[in-house]
């Protein structure tokens, strides 16, 4: 039997999830063409974990495994976080933080649909606080250094944290540009001199402009899909653009472009797929928007005058903090209310 | 001033378990949460807490008919605080390196709300043995607490319990340092050792807590369905 065609079928949560994975496989493919394998060793790692963890926790608090499981959202946490870590971080680092993002910032919060903060930041979060020098050790992308390592120095790297003879990982390791413009400057490099480094491309850094613009690419396809709704990507480019923008044109000698802060760092990562979680964010249409402005002038602030080489992630978790609050102040006004509203107004 | 055998397992229980104030009342969270970073440093804070409980309860009971009401707040505080003086200055001279350990922490139990709590709600309204046991058995209720929360984060922050023992029994007890994680490993999970493990850490604490209780309660019924069936029957 078919329901009337004006009831509009909700999309299964799998196919959401699934169409999310299938917009961060553009950037997945570029990201492991100039990192190379260590970038779907993270990934798989990451979701063998977080499907393990997520079985676990279903079983403890003896929910149907099988439906949760299969329902996608586990991976795409999985993903998001291993695309925000370096590609040659430790095995175990991975491991760890997914297991955490899983068992406690979604289901000690009550799992799907109920976690107050955006999981895959969560386990980012914490491991970037605990492990600072690892998660901060990047290899420069392919081409960028004489030295460079192959896929099975990069596993041995990964799983045993042994180089082939020959080889520190030294010679290979890079900082990435957002950090690499932020320790020049606090040496007093001037800014053309820093971008003549063989790190930078056109805008951003070689490779990661590129990786950058296949999220771009993949957000595009979500929007076009209506999955995410635009405001949210729009505003925090916007803000995270506009600050910039106010910095560069005071001074462009300390200070970068817009298009270097779009294109670095996990900001279009986080523009369409991480700002955009809609359990972690407000619901209500101006909500959103102040949600995704604060969020970008978070990032920027961080980014610049912080500690921390990237700031999405943080800025990400203290506005989800905010979100119920912001959501109560932003109640759109119900129908034939608002009229009334002003009359009693205009009385008093 | 008697106290009966009952009213010593009804304070006792009371003040470890019913009304725990690290876990039920969530009181005095500020040195619960700053100083558990091992359990030598929150067992030693809490039982420094309980021994100025003890003393500023009785204190407070003896004292609690000369009182007038409207000053009894700044009267307890300065109860409070003469008896905190005592003890840090007793373990300034006699365990010198564990104070330098825990530093502020040791005035400020001054300004800790759990000790206030118990002279406002037990103390000024029973009598002298009555307010120093509660305020012992409170002090020992946060004390442990204290220490396996900083159990808990000591072995997930640093892969060992009982460091920094040495402060408070000498140097030879530096080989009682047990090393969960074998120390060549160099483990160390800084998360667990800053602020937010010690949020985390706690919150695990209190729900441990209600799950045990929810769970006691349901036995507690069944014991009851069993024994009234027949009846029923």
């Amino acid at each position: 039997m078919n329901t009337s065609p004006f009831f509009i079928k909700p999309t299964p949560l799998q196919v959401v999830m699934f169409k999310v994975a299938l917009a961060l496989v553009p950037a997945i493919a570029v990201y492991t063409y100039s990192f190379g394998i260590g970038v779907l060793v993270q990934i798989t790692l990451a979701t063998i974990t977080a499907l393990a963890t997520e079985a676990f926790c279903l079983k403890l608090r003896s929910y149907p495994i099988k439906p949760f499981v299969t329902d996608g959202s586990a991976i795409v946490t999985a993903w998001l976080m291993a695309l925000s870590f370096p590609p040659l971080a430790p095995w175990w680092m991975i491991v760890v933080a997914a297991a955490i993002s899983i068992a406690l910032a979604k289901h000690m919060y009550g799992g799907l649909g109920q976690n107050t903060f955006n999981p895959a930041m969560v386990g980012f979060a914490i491991m970037i606080v605990s492990f600072p020098a690892q998660m901060s050790r990047w290899a420069a992308p392919f081409g960028v250094l004489p030295q460079s390592l192959d896929w099975s120095a990069q596993l041995s790297w990964i799983f045993t944290g042994h180089l082939p003879a020959g080889l520190a990982f030294d010679a290979v390791a890079s900082a990435t540009p957002l950090d690499t413009v932020k320790t020049q400057l606090m040496q007093h490099a001037s800014m053309s001199h820093i971008f003549q480094s063989p790190l930078f491309g056109a805008i951003g850094g070689i490779g990661t402009e590129w990786i950058t613009a296949a999220y771009l690419l993949g957000g595009l396809y979500l929007l076009w899909q209506k999955l995410i709704p635009w405001q949210i990507p729009v505003t925090f480019l916007a803000v995270l653009g506009g600050v910039a923008g106010i910095f560069h044109l005071v001074d462009p000698t300390h200070y970068t472009s817009p298009l270097f802060h779009w294109f670095s760092g996990a900001a279009m990562l986080g523009a369409f797929f991480i700002v955009t979680d809609p359990v972690t964010g407000p619901t209500t249409p101006l909500g959103r928007v102040i949600f995704a402005a604060l969020i970008g002038l978070l990032t920027y602030l961080i980014r610049v005058f912080g500690g921390y080489p990237d700031g999405i992630a943080f800025a990400v978790l203290i506005m989800n903090l905010a979100a119920p609050f912001i959501d109560q102040y932003t109640q759109p006004a119900v129908f034939g209310r608002k009229g009334k509203q002003k009359k009693a107004g205009a009385q008093s | 001033m008697m106290i009966s055998r009952q009213e010593v397992r009804d304070i006792s229980h009371n003040g470890v378990w019913k009304q725990n104030p690290g876990v039920v009342q969530i009181l005095g969270m500020c040195p619960t949460l700053a100083m558990t970073t091992s359990v030598v440093n929150g067992a030693s804070l809490g039982i420094a807490t309980a021994l100025v409980m003890a003393c500023s309860g009785a204190a407070v009971a003896l004292l609690r008919q000369f009182v007038p009401n409207e000053l009894r707040n700044p009267i307890y505080i300065l109860i409070i605080a003469a008896v905190v003086t005592i003890v840090q200055l007793a373990m300034n001279a006699y365990m010198h390196a564990l104070y330098n350990v825990l530093g502020i922490f040791i005035p400020l139990i001054v300004t800790n709300c759990i000790v206030l709590a118990r002279a406002e709600a037990f103390a000024s309204k029973n009598g002298v043995i009555q307010s120093g046991l509660d305020g012992f058995m409170m002090g020992i209720g946060g004390t442990v607490v204290l220490a396996i929360l900083g159990g808990i984060r000591e072995v997930l922050g640093k892969g060992t319990l009982l460091s920094g023992i040495d402060l408070v029994f000498g140097a030879s007890a530096k080989s009682w340092v047990i090393h969960v994680i074998p120390a060549d490993l160099n483990y160390q999970f800084l998360f667990m050792i800053l602020p937010p493990g010690a949020f985390i850490g706690l919150g695990l604490l209190v729900a441990g807590k209600a799950a045990l209780d929810r769970r006691a309660a349901e036995a507690a019924r069944r014991r009851e369905a069993e024994t009234s069936t027949p009846l029923a029957a």
